[in-house]
């Protein structure tokens, strides 16, 4: 058992196991993804109940929840991911880190536009200084930090060492973060989805709300093989089965 | 084609290339914008009356931390030097690298700042005032700013000194511009700070590339 | 269909501008991540393609 762990391991760590891995698997992630992200738009758009407060401005839930979720479980993926290859020294963990900070950011600016846009029908102004929206803006900083960060570095490994270090910090911080923001403030409406308690929202409202959780997930997991990929052909370029791929693209 | 011209093309595109350059700026003046609520109280009234004054420190803010760089890599690698001894008008040179400068900091500040004031629940009929008192005020930031980048270009830990040596020069800038949106937003009559700000664009742009060009040569006499 | 009509799905209840804005935001930014990738594959194996190129090039030379 523990040979087959080992064995895991040292292939996670192969840039072209993964190479070749990815490109099997993307295909069962990016079919799905496409599925679940189109019947759980339609579904929330023309199936699902308007809200009997919000009218049909509630729709929007089916993009902000499952972006604002996404965007703070990359942030930990994108940490985790740059813990790993401080401790271990695994490289192709510092290129998926590299690879989730702009998708991670991308599906926090979706969360952040979207939260703004629905709050003019709810509230009346195109922003609010609420818990969940400041604390979505905050996230939204830290990831441009490590960005900006990454971008200033000479060497690769600089980049990703200090990338790591900045993300893990980030990462202890964000409970602080929300807690002292929540302190500071709320005006928003409790959460529609709770792990723990019963959702507040009725069954044809969540099914929907699900589905482009799961589509944004697995929308996710595709962008992210996709840019490691482009990652691992970059870094391995000198090797030879990345020179013989190349041909082999060149003559199709 | 002149080495004026070739200096403002070569920047230019070495900032196309470094999105960093100009993105960072904004991206800090966000997050001074972010501060206020945060500090003091997000209650959209308050933050109505203060949004004008507060944005113009941000922006400014923002424009003060991108000037350190504006002669720093020239003098570091011997360009400015060549600039001398080429005998083209320093002048000129100067008046460019401003150009460049605004191009990167000035103009994305004022083309987003609109956007960022609606979280800062500028009042509606601000956004005009907000637009071109930043339009006129953010040109004449990055030309006083040259002048302090000049002169500290080559000390250690120059960024603070050029805070200190600039943030005084700022101070009439911030006021008229402040107040042309402060009374854009209770209904009253701007024109006259926005007369000022023009006439000090005006003023600064004939003279202060003097003052850069002398400067420049002091640091490069040391 | 919760819509009686095609018209009343967009105008959905006088929110449709903030509805589909929103779709419309999140559709260019999920397009814009995918396409990112998408190009920037392509550039890597043309310039790889070139470097072999002229690597083929100059050691046919020697």
């Amino acid at each position: 058992m523990w040979e087959a762990i080992k064995r895991l391991y040292h292939r996670m760590g192969s840039p072209k196991w993964f190479y070749e891995i990815s490109a099997v698997w993307l295909p069962w992630f990016a079919i799905p993804a496409a599925l679940c992200l189109v019947v759980g738009a339609v579904w929330g758009l023309a199936f699902a109940p308007a809200d009997y407060q919000q009218g049909n401005s509630f729709r929007i839930i089916y993009i902000h929840v499952p972006a604002a979720i996404l965007a703070q479980s990359a942030y930990a993926m994108m940490a985790i991911a740059g813990g790993i290859f401080l401790i271990w020294r695994m490289k192709m963990a510092a290129w998926v880190a590299a690879a989730i900070a702009p998708i991670g950011a991308s599906f926090c600016f979706i969360a952040l536009i979207t939260g703004a846009i629905w709050g003019k029908p709810t509230w009346g102004t195109w922003w609010v200084w609420d818990a969940r929206l400041t604390s979505m803006l905050l996230l939204l900083f830290l990831y441009f930090g490590v960005m900006a960060l990454q971008r200033a570095m000479d060497t690769e490994d600089t980049s990703a060492k200090a990338g790591a270090i900045l993300s893990l910090v980030g990462l202890v911080n964000i409970p602080i973060i929300k807690y002292s923001v929540e302190w500071w403030n709320t005006l928003h409406q409790p959460a529609t989805l709770k792990l723990t308690e019963e959702s507040t929202m009725a069954m044809e409202m969540l099914i929907p709300l699900l589905i482009m959780i799961v589509g944004f997930y697995l929308l996710f997991v595709t962008l992210i093989f996709m840019r490691t990929r482009n990652s691992v052909l970059w870094h391995e370029r000198k090797k030879n089965w990345v020179k013989k791929l190349v041909q082999v693209q060149a003559e199709k | 084609m002149s080495l004026v011209t070739a200096t403002i093309k070569r920047d230019l595109i070495i900032a196309a290339r470094n999105p960093g350059e100009w993105l960072n700026p904004l991206m800090f003046f966000l997050m001074v914008l972010a501060l206020f609520p945060l500090a003091v109280d997000p209650d959209p009234k308050f933050l109505s009356k203060i949004a004008a004054g507060v944005v113009w420190v941000a922006a400014l803010l923002a424009t003060l931390l991108s000037l350190d760089a504006l002669f720093k890599a020239d003098v570091e690698d011997g360009t400015l030097e060549q600039w001398l001894a080429s005998g083209e008008s320093l002048y000129a040179m100067a008046l460019g690298k401003v150009f460049v400068h605004w191009c990167i900091s000035g103009l994305p500040l004022t083309l987003v700042a609109p956007l960022l004031a609606l979280m800062m629940n500028l009042p509606d009929d601000a956004y005009g005032a907000l637009f071109f008192s930043l339009l006129l005020g953010t040109p004449i930031l990055s030309l006083l700013g040259a002048v302090g980048a000049a002169l500290t270009a080559g000390v250690r830990s120059g960024g603070l000194l050029l805070s200190l040596v600039i943030l005084p020069l700022y101070i009439p800038i911030l006021i008229f511009g402040a107040s042309a949106v402060y009374h854009a937003g209770i209904g009253m009559d701007y024109a006259g700070q926005l007369g000022f700000l023009a006439s000090f664009l005006c003023i600064s742009m004939t003279l202060t590339p003097f003052a850069v060009a002398g400067a420049l040569k002091l640091n490069l006499s040391r | 269909m919760f819509f009686d009509s095609f018209a009343e799905f967009l105008a959905m209840g006088k929110h449709g501008f903030y509805v589909w804005l929103c779709y419309g935001i999140t559709a260019l930014v999920i397009i814009a991540n995918i396409l990112a990738p998408i190009r920037q594959r392509k550039k890597l194996i043309e310039q790889q393609t070139r470097l072999q190129r002229r690597e083929r090039k100059n050691a046919s030379e020697t």
